[in-house]
């Protein structure tokens, strides 16, 4: 078989498209790089949404931290500590079982008992969690000259938030948001390890890695493989990131623009 | 039907009601059914989790001690070995090394031993999808004990977190060491101190104040990481929380009872949050006492504060 017909067979393999059986034996290369880079698609699947809804959800953590009220600050800050004082690992074994008996109460809750809602369910409340903690030391370093000019100007609520403070905010947070990210795509690989079921063997790039290391007991191909991907996806996101990142800055006199500095990968 | 309704023989209870589990009701059978054998297996991996942060955190420290130094080495492979140390276990998702390095390591050793057991073998070592060593060079060898093949499981565990986090330590200790004022340096070198001498006696003692945060921050990571120990297939929490919390039929049990999954990981989250607290002010206060009297920001405030 050549390489071609199992790009064919196997690059849509994770979302159920193509051949149904996975190799069992005689396993090439080939076969190793395409199932491999066919389970990222999860990966970016979950990175992607759980980051793009988390942005948000941050937003509104940190400035219910920073808020006067305890109404809205001892909850923020409870979410915070929930979600960064326990593994994400134990988060989504407990967020699997709650899932289960959820849905022997109503069966709406079905879908959150598989992997492509639940698991996103808890890497969204995650990311938010990790990135409201960012967002919050942003939002308490804005210059106090910035807030002080607007109140000269007269602005005011909304608007002086929306063109004034949450700029900033994003600016002096982005080289942190930026690592936060990239933890982020990171801990999709527990998403199959953890409870959640790979339904017809389709699962991430860790899960078709680790499937290999298993049939040919050699983890000296599947995890080099895995590795050379998360790189790739690591250094497009800086990029997109970084361009970003020139964007907030733009501002600036050359200068002052805020460095991106990238400490890697720490498990959460 | 040729079983029997449930075991025959029961383990030593700890409450003397407990003989009679089907008679008990509300807070007796739950005060029973939590001192089963099974029960205080779960309790002793709390123990697992502890003993291996106990030896984890120390080896990963001198690990990351090793890698910062050879890092900071002027004879080049030296240099250079640090650091790609240092570069190679970040940028990769992490869980990732924790499943390669588990099989690398155990192969690995087995065909150290291989080399230096059997030296008359002619067989290659990788057979298709097989990895074949003669039977002297197995690692546990066959005929050992179970508890021994717990424990080299366990140690396998312990290695791969301490190399993992010794990474990340040496990154942290190689940022402190150059944190520290070059006007340190030079004047122990104005004092006619060796490389050696200054490292040792000026730098070392003064860097744990710019590490203990990033440290900090890494004790904290590790602590959140020993769940993954399930991953490496040691019997820890998250095995006895999956292994106890499912559905009992009476048949097999004195203690049926439904899924109770959710809430056995809900005691282990509680557990972690309450351990990331403790962990938290104990750190807090280290941290106050290794700021007092230095030359920083910090050792500012706390010299006005007292004044």
């Amino acid at each position: 078989m050549s390489c071609w017909e199992t790009f064919a067979d196997y690059a849509l393999r994770s979302v159920g498209v193509g051949e149904r059986l996975l190799p069992r034996s005689d396993f090439t290369l080939c076969q190793q790089f395409v199932l491999i880079g066919s389970g990222m698609i999860w990966n970016v699947y979950f990175g992607v949404l759980a980051l793009f809804a988390g942005f948000f959800l941050a937003t509104a953590v940190a400035l219910g931290k920073a808020a006067q009220s305890p109404w809205l600050r001892k909850p923020a800050e409870w979410f915070i500590f929930l979600f960064r004082g326990s593994p994400l690992f134990i988060q989504f074994f407990f967020a699997y079982f709650l899932f289960l008996s959820l849905k022997q109460v109503a069966p709406v809750f079905t879908p959150l008992t598989s992997a492509w809602a639940g698991a996103l369910v808890v890497l969204f409340l995650n990311t938010a969690a990790y990135s409201g903690e960012i967002f919050y030391g942003a939002l308490l370093s804005v210059p106090k000259g910035d807030t002080e000019a607007a109140d000269a100007y007269g602005f005011s609520g909304w608007v002086r938030f929306r063109r004034i403070v949450w700029p900033t905010m994003l600016r002096l947070a982005w080289p942190a948001y930026t690592n936060e990210a990239i933890f982020l795509f990171h801990a999709t690989t527990l998403v199959y390890f953890s409870g959640f079921p790979a339904f017809q063997q389709r699962g991430d790039a860790l899960y078709y890695a680790n499937y290999f290391a298993d049939k040919t007991f050699n983890p000296f191909v599947p995890y080099p493989i895995l590795a050379g991907y998360f790189i790739l996806l690591t250094l497009l996101l800086i990029a997109l990131f970084g361009l970003i990142n020139r964007r907030l800055n733009r501002h600036l006199p050359q200068a002052r623009r805020a460095k991106m500095k990238l400490r890697l990968n720490l498990i959460r | 039907m040729g079983l029997p309704a449930r075991p025959l023989r029961r383990r030593a209870a700890i409450f003397s009601y407990c003989a009679e589990p089907e008679l008990l009701e509300g807070a007796r059978w739950l005060a029973c059914y939590l001192t089963t054998g099974k029960h205080m297996a779960f309790y002793a991996s709390f123990g697992t989790v502890l003993l291996l942060l106990a030896i984890t955190a120390p080896v990963a420290l001198a690990f990351g001690f090793l890698g910062a130094m050879s890092a900071r080495s002027h004879i080049f492979p030296i240099n250079w070995l640090g650091r790609t140390y240092i570069a190679i276990v970040r940028g990769v998702p992490d869980i990732a090394f924790f499943l390669f390095f588990v099989i690398a390591l155990d192969q690995g050793f087995e065909w150290l031993r291989h080399q230096a057991l059997c030296p008359g073998w002619d067989q290659p070592i990788r057979q298709g999808n097989d990895f074949v060593v003669c039977d002297a060079a197995k690692l546990p060898l066959g005929t050992a004990p179970q508890w021994v093949h717990e424990t080299y499981g366990f140690l396998l565990a312990v290695l791969t977190f301490a190399i993992v986090f010794g990474a990340f330590a040496a990154n942290v200790l190689f940022g402190a060491m150059r944190a520290v004022p070059r006007a340190q340096i030079e004047t122990a070198e104005a004092y006619g101190m060796s490389r050696r001498q200054s490292f040792w006696r000026i730098l070392v003692p003064q860097m744990w104040v710019y590490a203990l945060p990033g440290l900090s921050n890494l004790w904290m990571v590790l602590i959140k990481a020993t769940p993954l120990l399930f991953l490496l297939g040691v019997e820890d929490i998250v095995y006895w929380a999956r292994e106890l919390g499912g559905t009992k039929t009476p048949r097999f049990t004195d203690y049926p009872h439904g899924d109770w999954r959710m809430w056995y990981f809900l005691a282990l989250l509680v557990f972690y949050l309450g351990f990331t607290k403790v962990s938290e002010v104990v750190l807090g206060r280290v941290m106050q006492r290794l700021t007092f009297g230095q030359a920083t920001a910090g050792g500012e405030a706390q010299r006005k504060a007292a004044a």
